[in-house]
């Protein structure tokens, strides 16, 4: 949708901008950055409302017995929460909110590569979420067939009502909305980079939302074919997953997890990129193993095609040496991530601000959902542990590990740059220290509860179970976590109410979205620095410490070499920078 | 363009050799709805990945490298090239999408919604066509 036409890439002055105001620019810009704070703030408010939800399950399962909501509604609830985080939250605040606002930025481009098309996206996922959640209000309440809605429990006779044909419709929506900024970041990446910003210059977190946009690509088609023939199934009389008309319920399970791991991937790639943003620059140095990283997101990408099955190993009808090898060989380029992590910080000077106490805490989250996710992949240690609490806790460590604490690192680390003003660094501290204590005090029990036997999804136990603690427990967690959101909405409310100005380089960062005032002007940049290295912001600041010159220095170290001093790589003298 | 190419047709290479690997493994036992579908969607994986990687790769041989792809560019140097127009505001995003969200609800609650939805969509479509012939507003 973009034009060709004789208008060059200078960015705009502000004063050029005359466009609407007010509700009419939120319902008519088509400017990447207005569209990625509406997505950021909408997936925010879903994001809030499943955590509601969460809460209300754990107040449910706090005593045997209980009885706050009914079965059928605790049913709802938990097939919301799932939907919403997973769906509506997790990925579009990362793929549709901040990558939208920042790919742009770190590849030094005006917009998006389709401004009209990035618009359309926003409304179809705006419109399909709403739709979703209005679900609660029909007859037979929302859907509540668990968010993975397997055949037949997702058949009219069994889930029958307007309620799940929304929840259908929502997917369809939000499915295509996810398949336009995937193309759309794509091309914005292939296309609008900066001159001398090659792929292997571009920062970890564009990279690995290029190839999160190829995971959209390959995974989401897949899932909106497959419930568009369930609703075929439920209205026109098709037998594609009933077993009475000749049909194969199972083939739901394939069609859904071929969609639904890649989606893992897509809702927890965007999160490493984020914490890859975050560590190098407070610990002062570059990404350890910048083509590693780039070479393990590549891989963890097309290895998560075809670990799928790991979901339905008890369904006895799949191949458990193949999906368990692959399984396990994901884990090498994920821990090849943990080890360049490790050594971005290693021997940095570290800062310990808010965006890298969160980006630690995913660190430390994800690296025991990922172990415990590779118990999962041992078919023995499935069979045992599937469908219980085990699995539960294993991937809200990895999900909430990745997109929450991931995302509340990036969130933290933008956020002066999005809105022009700094949050309170006590309230993000405390924020993430609410977190933090809150996660591990919900998730350990129920590690426990799983090994105890204790299913997934049900609403009610007995107190002969001897379950009650631990879900007491677990439940003082989550209120724990709630307040450590709410402290975070504080924050927001705090910094809108009594900003405080942020500078254009609040953290002295190494990307090009540090070379442009905050919050950007319209067309994003006056001037770009020369980019020589993937932190040219970094390299124009701090001449007298670039990436050459830093591995010039381990070169010579290494070799017993006297240590270079004051050798400057001419193109990144201060100064060179050129009007664009 | 070069480096872009190659990341496609690595994805389409690993996406085809996964399919082989993964209909082999089954052979010995099919499955039914697993392994056939399974294969079926490796291979569209693959496709994917070949058909924009060979696109890529044909052309990255034919044009002059591009200031972005090369490691000494400066700002300068693409200078007078022309990036594109990118508009800042329209409404046709907007309605197009309510036009979708009225289609799409026709699959719950019948046909009505869709046919305001169709004609909702087709005038969108003519808005957004006439915006772009007029060059939009920027």
């Amino acid at each position: 949708m973009t034009l060709i036409a004789e208008r060059p890439a200078l960015a705009g002055h502000p004063e050029e901008e005359h466009g609407p105001t007010g509700i009419l620019k939120w319902i008519t810009s088509t400017d990447h950055k207005v569209i990625g704070k509406s997505y950021m703030i909408t997936s925010l408010a879903f994001f809030c409302l499943a955590g509601i939800f969460a809460v209300l399950m754990r107040t449910q399962l706090a005593s045997p017995d209980n009885t706050i909501v009914s079965q059928h509604t605790y049913n709802e609830l938990f097939t919301m929460h799932g939907s919403l985080m997973l769906y509506l939250f997790a990925g579009p605040f990362a793929f549709g909110g901040l990558a939208n606002f920042f790919v742009p930025l770190q590849i030094g481009a005006p917009d998006m590569a389709f401004p009209r098309l990035n618009a359309l996206s926003y409304w179809l996922y705006l419109f399909g979420g709403t739709t979703m959640v209005l679900g609660f209000f029909t007859v037979g309440g929302a859907a509540d067939f668990g968010w993975v809605a397997y055949a037949p429990l997702s058949d009219a006779v069994n889930s029958p009502g307007a309620g799940p044909d929304m929840w259908i419709v929502a997917l369809i929506l939000t499915g295509f909305s996810a398949i336009f900024t995937g193309v759309n970041i794509i091309t914005t990446v292939f296309y609008l980079r900066a001159p001398g910003l090659t792929m292997f210059r571009m920062p970890i977190f564009t990279w690995n939302m290029m190839v999160t946009g190829l995971l959209i690509l390959i995974a989401f088609p897949v899932l909106t074919a497959a419930v568009v023939m369930l609703w075929c199934d439920r209205h026109l009389g098709t037998h594609i997953y009933s077993v009475s008309g000749g049909g194969v319920p199972v083939l739901w399970q394939n069609l859904f997890w071929f969609f639904g791991h890649p989606e893992v991937y897509i809702l927890a790639l965007p999160y490493f990129g984020m914490v890859t943003e975050v560590l190098p620059v407070f610990s002062r140095k570059p990404v350890f193993g910048y083509r590693g990283m780039v070479f393990a997101t590549i891989s963890i990408a097309a290895l998560s095609t075809s670990v799928w099955a790991h979901h339905m190993f008890t369904t006895g009808v799949v191949l458990l040496p193949f999906f368990s090898l692959m399984s396990y060989l994901i884990a090498v380029p994920t821990g090849l991530k943990f080890f360049n992590w490790i050594g971005t910080m290693w021997r940095g000077s570290l800062k310990f601000d808010t965006p890298m106490l969160f980006a630690v805490g995913f660190l430390i989250v994800f690296l025991f959902g990922g172990v415990t996710g590779i118990f999962l992949a041992s078919p023995p240690i499935d069979f045992a542990t599937h469908d219980t609490y085990f699995v539960v806790a294993h991937f809200h460590e990895v999900l909430f590990g990745s997109a929450v604490f991931g995302g509340f690192a990036g969130f933290y680390y933008w956020y002066p740059k999005m809105f022009g003003r700094m949050l309170r660094e006590s309230l993000g501290k405390a924020s993430f220290w609410f977190m933090f204590v809150g996660f591990w005090v919900t998730f350990m029990p129920q590690y426990l509860l799983g090994l105890h036997g204790m299913p997934r999804r049900i609403a009610e136990y007995s107190a002969s179970t001897g379950w009650t603690t631990l879900n007491r427990i677990s439940t003082v967690g989550a209120y724990l976590l709630f307040v450590a959101v709410a402290i975070m909405l504080v924050n927001v409310y705090v910094s809108w109410r009594r900003p405080i100005q942020a500078s254009a380089n609040p953290w002295d960062g190494h990307t090009l979205e540090w070379a442009t005032s905050s919050p950007p002007p319209h067309h994003n940049f006056y001037r770009l620095p020369p980019i020589r290295s993937e932190r040219p912001v970094w390299d124009y600041n701090h001449p007298e410490h670039t990436v050459h010159k830093y591995e010039e220095e381990r070169r010579a170290r290494r070799q017993g070499e006297p240590v270079p001093a004051g050798a400057v790589a001419g193109a990144t003298e201060r100064g060179a920078g050129e009007e664009r | 363009m070069k480096h872009e190419s190659y990341l496609m047709l690595a994805l389409a290479v690993f996406g085809f050799v996964i399919a082989l690997i993964y209909w082999a493994t089954g052979l010995p036992r099919q499955y039914i709805g697993t392994t056939g579908g399974g294969t079926v969607m490796l291979a569209a994986f693959g496709l994917l990945g070949l058909v924009p990687g060979s696109y890529y790769l044909w052309w990255s041989r034919r044009m002059t490298r591009r200031a972005e792809d090369d490691p000494d560019a400066t700002p300068a140097s693409a200078a007078g090239s022309v990036v594109g127009v990118f508009p800042s505001s329209s409404i046709w995003p907007f309605t197009f999408g309510a036009a979708a969200l009225l289609v799409a609800l026709s699959l719950v609650f019948g046909f009505w919604t869709a046919t305001l939805g169709f004609t909702l969509a087709i005038s969108a479509l003519i808005g957004v066509i006439v915006e772009s012939r007029r060059g939009g507003s920027h």
